[in-house]
């Protein structure tokens, strides 16, 4: 079987984005981007399981009995969470004391269930750890951007905190956009969110469509 | 699945034996049991070896961050003691328990810390209060909350300046009167659009003057010695 990384990696980052084209994950999108920082925050952790999760699962492939697949599948992802909540709350304090509620919820996040289901059960261990950065890119992705819009339309200012939560080197990232500004209260509040994703979908269809229809012109070879 | 058997079929016989009685063994009912049995004693290492390694770094971050807000309600000139080591357990009236930290300077009381707590407009409010040994508080912070982002979450010290507004209040403020904010007669601002939230914090704030009130002997350590647990009532007055 050929396996095309390409493929995969356009898939997890755009084609089969986990919140955008699978409309999976919408909880921790919904609940944690509140600025672009908690959402990058929100981003590495999901990925960091999604990654350990899809590596196990394809390691132990073969030996798995398809009976209980599915319970091994969350013992294996809810040790990982509870590893990776342990590992943040001692290193990043900060970060975990934000993210400390949403954490936990990584194990009922059925994105990383669905790639180990999907993908990682039935592929070689290389692929399922390309799907598993690809899919957790473009998950973080679709976080940071969320958490971007909501926090410059909400109150002005993008990556608040960069710093304190995920470390010194970061400081770089923050930055005040609108000065004096006195803040949009609604997308700070959990409707705004729902808004902004609303408009980040329609984008994403409204491209995929501009791009499917200047395709069928020149080469109809990318389906 | 695939896999196992081309190896088995390259391998010499007693190898092979051996992996046709493991695929024997992968048919019958008892395999995912046994396999589920020792994922779940492999995670449960996972998890023991992991809390072992990262319980001590999480306790120093816990021990931090009481540090870090105590010193926020009690001004560190002020003692020259360790206050996470000088405590005096209590019990609230809800039956919960609580720890006050005292602060001595030169073995002298002079100042104590406690949470307190109330219902806000969305969930409880826990806070810590620092009160000086005449009563007069040093700070109120906010531990935790679930108010409104945006209107009540301004009781957070990083969020606005409202919560300094009980910075240096007097112990006379605790006879109910003038510990009170404006809406309701009393002489504290109140945040706007969140009403219900200041009025909580602010209550809450006069319950805790006035159980400081009844037990500052024992907080301050004049009558129990260090670490003796004694019964108490934060009284809520609506």
């Amino acid at each position: 079987m050929e396996t095309r990384y390409s493929t995969i990696i356009r898939d997890g980052i755009w084609n089969n984005n986990v919140a955008l084209g699978q409309m999976l994950a919408l909880c921790p999108l919904l609940a944690v981007t509140g600025t672009a920082t908690s959402g990058l925050g929100m981003g590495l952790a999901t990925t960091s399981v999604l990654l350990g999760s899809s590596l196990i699962v394809s390691l132990f492939r073969n030996i798995i009995a398809p009976e209980v697949r599915l319970p091994i599948f969350v013992l294996i992802i809810a040790s990982l969470v509870t590893l990776v909540g342990m590992v943040m709350n001692a290193w990043v304090h900060e970060l975990y004391k934000v993210l400390g509620l949403f954490i936990p919820l990584i194990v009922t996040n059925c994105a990383i269930l669905g790639r180990a289901e999907a993908f990682a059960s039935k592929n070689r261990a290389l692929p399922a750890v390309v799907d598993a950065l690809a899919m957790g890119a473009g998950f973080t992705l679709i976080l940071v951007l969320l958490g971007g819009v909501r926090e410059i339309i909400g109150s002005g200012t993008l990556f608040a905190n960069a710093s304190l939560l995920l470390g010194e080197s970061l400081s770089f990232l923050e930055m005040t956009l609108i000065h004096d500004y006195a803040g949009f209260l609604l997308f700070v509040l959990p409707p705004g969110a729902f808004i902004a994703l609303g408009f980040i979908m329609a984008g994403k269809r409204w491209i995929d469509a501009r791009h499917t229809s200047g395709l069928t012109l020149p080469a109809a070879s990318d389906s | 699945m695939a896999d196992h058997h081309s190896d088995s079929r390259n391998n010499p016989d007693p190898d092979r034996r051996q992996e046709s009685r493991f695929a024997g063994f992968k048919r019958s009912m008892l395999y995912p049991t046994f396999l589920l049995g020792l994922f779940a004693t492999v995670s449960a290492g996972l998890l023991v070896s992991g809390n072992i390694l990262t319980k001590d770094a999480i306790a120093e971050r816990e021990r931090e961050d009481l540090q870090a807000l105590l010193a926020e309600v009690i001004p560190g000139e002020l003692y020259d003691n360790n206050l996470l080591e000088s405590t005096v357990a209590f019990t609230h009236s809800n039956g919960e328990q609580a720890t006050a930290y005292r602060a001595t300077r030169e073995g002298e009381p002079v100042a104590v810390a406690f949470p307190i707590s109330g219902m806000g407009y969305s969930g409880l409010i826990s806070m810590l209060v620092g009160i000086d040994h005449n009563g007069k508080i040093l700070g109120v912070r906010v531990i935790s909350h679930t108010e409104t982002p945006g209107l009540g979450d301004k009781i957070e010290a990083r969020r606005s300046d409202w919560i300094f507004g009980f910075d240096g209040l007097p112990k006379d403020s605790s006879d109910n009167t003038s510990l009170k904010i404006k809406g309701d007669g009393g002489t504290f601002d109140q945040l706007t659009g969140a009403t219900i939230t200041s009025r909580t914090v602010v209550s809450t704030v006069r319950d805790g003057l006035m159980f400081f009130d009844k037990t500052s002997d024992v907080l301050l350590g004049h009558t129990v010695r260090d670490n003796a647990t004694f019964h108490a009532d934060i009284d809520h007055e609506e």
